[in-house]
């Protein structure tokens, strides 16, 4: 089944690599199809960023999102310009730190800012957190899956600490309610 | 050895492809949205004993890899729109003066800087013509991240078989999206003709194209811009030499359309038929795959420059073709040259691909 997921937040908050995990963990180690897409241009610097990735058992032909299925909402600009109208049956993880609206959506909401600050002490993982939680709460990826595409992808050195985020982003999702 | 899975972004996939290509030869200027490909090349071409030279500019580009062409070196570059306009004097020069080589075109939206992070068709003419004079090239346009790969190894290939510059006319949207790819464990490279020694270096062989006398090996050769002769030695005023030259350089391409032609065929019965290239192959093998019951017809060209146009008439019932491209119809424009039956152009402008919504209202309207 085809699945849609759209990333958004500010330029510096790791959208971009979020959704170039999140696909990697599909295609290498959950043997699943994926393409990811992202918008480019100037704003995406401090600004508005977003990227976006499908997630299929067969091969995917029509390679962009026109209406996501899942949402993971990083800052209050992104929800307005990418996640404001998401449809009613979709799904929507907001890091509740920095995002003060509610869509009309089912939402998950993730402090991952605040734990990535206060429990991490580096804010930087807040998008891992997310992915984690992503992950706990919707399965779109599974978690061993989602581990190695971190190990993958993260900078030498920083593994301890990234996978520390997701397990802390799989722990906030755990209490939530299952959409 | 097995073949080997990855995500990949498109221009990761086409630099990896060039290498594997035994590509050992890159000089580019670095432009929006073909950039990952010069990174991709700047990092990777030293390991393999090849050269990377970033240019001043996209003109010295494009004579760089002319140059290294004749070393014997497989060699590129990669641009998009204002750059790939800069590159169009040398490019005449490298058909001009039977020069392998390969240049990767993402295309963006244009006229002039127009779009640098959209996608766009529009240089589709620009790389038949771009350059002064009568010559013919071979252009290929790839539709997924695997192709990306597979037709710019493919492209070396045409480009040492047939002497010519080739196109790999990609755009922002397969250029940019990551997806899975295989990666072959080994890429099939068919070597340049070499010259036989004591034959005069432009003479050609019964297939139209000469050996390669490529420098340093021995050869005594004199390459030029200017008409020449079979010495390779300038002859600018002898209209028929002139004539019988450029209908050669015309000739080995397209004489040779047939063998080169790479498209698919689908649905060959149907009465309304799609015909695409590149990131709009996609839409409409969306649309096909929800729709099976409609049978709906889709040529898929791969070549577009020679022009298949002999593919057109396997579709014996067509009552219309429906030609969807990001440009104002350029290729639509070349298929109605080729056919009687009505050609319709579904362009789109603005950067962003087709919709299946789009692509199904065209159907609708002429059911």
């Amino acid at each position: 089944m085809r699945l849609e997921v759209r990333f958004s937040g500010f330029g510096g908050q790791g959208i971009i690599l979020s959704a170039v995990i999140l696909g990697r963990a599909a295609v290498m180690h959950d043997n699943k199809f994926a393409v990811q897409t992202q918008v480019y241009g100037p704003e995406a610097r401090g600004g508005a960023s977003m990227s976006a990735v499908i997630i299929d058992d067969s091969p995917i032909l029509y390679p962009k999102v026109a209406d996501p299925d899942i949402y993971v909402i990083m800052s209050q600009e992104g929800f307005e310009k990418y996640g404001a109208h998401a449809r009613k049956d979709a799904v929507m993880l907001i890091d509740s730190t920095l995002v003060y609206s509610r869509p009309d959506c089912r939402y998950i909401e993730i402090p991952a800012t605040r734990e990535a600050k206060q429990t991490l002490g580096r804010d930087i993982v807040a998008n891992i957190v997310m992915l984690g939680a992503l992950a706990a709460s919707t399965r779109v990826v599974s978690e061993a899956a989602l581990e190695k595409a971190i190990l993958d992808s993260v900078p030498k050195g920083t593994e301890a600490l990234n996978l520390k985020a997701m397990k802390k982003g799989i722990e906030l999702a755990a209490g939530s309610t299952p959409p | 050895m097995t073949s080997r899975l990855e995500f990949w972004q498109g221009n990761t996939a086409c630099a990896e492809g060039a290498l594997a290509a035994g590509c050992r030869f890159f000089g580019g200027y670095p432009i929006t949205p073909s950039t990952e490909i010069a990174e991709h090349m700047a990092v990777k071409l030293p390991k393999k004993g090849g050269v990377f030279i970033q240019m001043e500019d996209e003109i010295a580009s494009m004579a760089s890899i002319i140059g290294a062409s004749w070393t014997g070196a497989r060699s590129m570059t990669a641009t998009s729109g204002p750059g790939f306009s800069l590159m169009m004097e040398n490019i005449g020069y490298a058909a001009m003066t039977e020069t392998p080589c390969v240049v990767v075109n993402i295309q963006r939206g244009g006229p002039s800087t127009g779009q640098p992070t959209m996608g766009a068709q529009g240089d589709m003419m620009q790389c038949r013509f771009g350059s002064h004079g009568d010559y013919s090239v071979i252009a290929l346009c790839p539709a997924s991240v695997q192709e990306m790969y597979e037709l710019t190894a493919k492209a070396f290939n045409l480009a040492d078989k047939y002497r010519v510059p080739v196109f790999l006319m990609a755009d922002e949207v397969v250029g940019h999206m990551r997806e899975k790819i295989i990666i072959p464990d080994a890429v099939e490279q068919v070597p340049r003709k070499a010259l036989v020694k004591g034959t005069l270096p432009f003479k050609a062989d019964s297939d139209g194209i000469p050996g390669f006398p490529q420098f340093g090996k021995g050869y005594g050769v004199h390459v030029t811009g200017l008409t020449h002769d079979e010495r390779g030695y300038p002859c600018a005023t002898n209209p028929k030499l002139h004539e019988t030259l450029v209908m050669r350089l015309v000739d080995k391409i397209e004489s040779a359309r047939r063998d080169m032609a790479d498209f698919d065929i689908l649905n060959p019965d149907a009465e309304l038929v799609f015909i695409a290239y590149g990131a709009p192959v996609r839409t409409v093998q969306q649309i096909m795959h929800d729709h099976p019951g409609d049978n709906i017809g889709f040529l898929r060209i791969r070549t577009v420059w020679p022009f298949p146009e002999f593919a057109l008439g396997e579709f014996k019932s067509a009552r219309r073709f429906l030609v969807p491209e990001m440009n104002l119809g350029q290729i639509a424009r070349e298929i109605e040259r080729h056919t009687k039956v009505p050609v319709t152009s579904l362009p789109k402008l603005g950067g962003e691909l087709h919709t299946p919504a789009e692509l199904l209202a065209a159907l609708e309207a002429y059911r």
